[in-house]
């Protein structure tokens, strides 16, 4: 019987949830290195049981842990995350220079095809990849030497790159997102990058429509249509529908557009869930009322889930790797919160359930659906 | 024989319990110390010390014989008490809750 599997990263620690595809009682394993920071755990999906996890701390730093058991037992691999040549320098918060530092890796994208390779977003903003693993790790650094990262400044959270997008159509294509320059595409297996922003205006930048310099939350994609994107930006919701060429707003009829995650229905390209957040300087749901909203128009026309949500006294946020679908029928959907829930519904969002109340802040969430 | 005592989290991460005896080539100093440390546990490399630079990492600290170390420059000879194996060096996350 299928079943799911959810690679949960928190503040304190891992978990791994696990249900059979009923979806309606859950095991909890965990804390997996208990005490530490873990910004985000994905697993192949060539080989389920292969999961990479970011693990780190203010004491001792970052470390890259690989498990080949689907989360029982981890190895540590390779920890060394280089900048390439002379890293350079990008703007600090008041616009001087600021040279290149490695502080975190925030998400982890498992190669489409081979689950020895595998690509690391880390902050300051660079992108690495593993041929081997996890053991070894070597940057992409046309991203950083395309010509506008020197101008690139950290948001609120760090200056990080924090979602990585692989096109399962085209093996050349990627995307990345980095708080806070923007959206970028490498047409040659990120040997290249260009930045693609046309379209997004953010009122926090001197120049709205600049080409970098946005405030990009997370970008999601439909496998069998991925010159479709959907963008969270700080505010707006976006679409592109030719590669990231252009960008246009579907934040429609939502009740902030504020707001970190965005998924993609696994069976439906057009049906795609936000999570609105008040404001930049009040990160919780509007009302106090946890609301996830669902658009079944690609955009624009949205409505709110709440069946099984708390609708009063909820000031809780979601963060950008916190939520996830599965690829069942109907397909589950899941978000974290830093209150410590898990919520998960098993009807393609129409009602939810905590699966577990009381984790350390939630950081990530990935679901995977097990044969 | 030099003793070290490793903090909680890096104990877990190197799957060790108690103090780590390691044995040195030539003079005893906080870097041919971590060097053997890291040389018997590769997992620690990067958690003590930067890879590149090898600088202690900020909130790491190095006390023996009741003093504080984290200062003296890493080829500094060790005081006799580590040397000799009587006294361990005391490898300590600094104070910082969360």
């Amino acid at each position: 019987m299928s079943g799911v599997r959810l690679l949960v990263g928190t503040r304190k620690g891992a978990f791994v949830l696990t249900s059979d595809g009923t979806r309606e009682r859950w095991e909890v394993a965990g804390p997996h290195f208990a005490g530490w920071e873990l910004y985000h755990l994905k697993g192949s999906p060539v080989d389920l049981n292969r999961i990479y996890a970011s693990q780190s701390n203010g004491w001792f730093g970052q470390l890259i842990q690989r498990s080949d058991d689907g989360g029982t037992t981890w190895e540590p691999v390779g920890n060394e995350f280089a900048y390439d040549g002379v890293p350079g320098t990008h703007q600090w918060y008041d616009g001087t220079p600021h040279p290149w530092e490695f502080a975190r890796v925030w998400h982890l994208e498992p190669s489409l095809t081979d689950p020895d390779t595998v690509y690391a977003g880390v902050e300051d903003a660079a992108l690495f990849r593993s041929v081997d693993g996890g053991r070894e790790w070597t940057e992409l650094s046309g991203l950083r030497g395309h010509g506008s990262g020197p101008s690139w400044q950290p948001g609120a959270g760090g200056m990080c790159l924090h979602t990585i997008l692989l096109d399962p159509k085209d093996e050349t294509r990627m995307y990345v997102a980095i708080s806070a320059a923007g959206a970028f595409r490498s047409d040659d297996t990120g040997a290249t990058w260009r930045p693609i922003n046309r379209g997004l205006r953010s009122g926090g930048i001197p120049d709205e429509d600049a080409e970098v310099g946005h405030c990009v939350h997370r970008i999601a994609m439909h496998p069998a249509r991925p010159e479709v994107l959907f963008m969270q930006k700080h505010w707006d919701v976006m679409r592109s529908d030719d590669a990231g060429e252009s960008w246009h707003e579907v934040s429609g009829d939502l009740p902030s557009d504020f707001g970190f995650p965005i998924e993609v229905h696994p069976h439906e390209p057009d049906t795609i869930y936000v999570v609105p957040i008040k404001s930049d300087s009040e990160h919780f749901p509007p009302d106090g009322r946890l609301r996830v909203y669902r658009s079944r128009t690609g955009g624009n026309e949205w409505e709110a889930l709440t069946d099984g949500l708390p609708q009063r006294d909820c000031y809780v946020n979601v963060l950008r790797d916190a939520s996830s679908v599965d690829s069942l029928d109907p397909c589950g959907v899941y978000v974290g919160t830093t209150g410590g829930q898990i919520y998960a519904s098993a009807d393609a969002g129409d009602t939810w359930t905590a699966v577990v109340r009381d984790l350390p802040p939630v950081l990530s969430v990935e679901a995977q659906t097990l044969p | 024989m030099i003793r070290v005592v490793l903090p909680a989290h890096l104990r877990t991460l190197a799957r060790v319990d108690g103090e780590v005896r390691l044995d040195v080539d030539g003079e005893v100093t906080m870097c041919s110390v971590l060097d053997a440390l890291e040389a018997r546990y590769p997992m620690l490399r990067g958690t003590i010390r930067d890879h590149d630079s090898q600088r202690r990492r900020a909130f790491v600290r190095f006390f023996a014989c009741g003093e504080d170390l984290s200062h003296e420059p890493p080829d500094t000879p060790l005081p006799d008490p580590v040397t000799a194996g009587v006294e361990p060096l005391l490898v300590v996350g600094a104070m910082a809750g969360g």
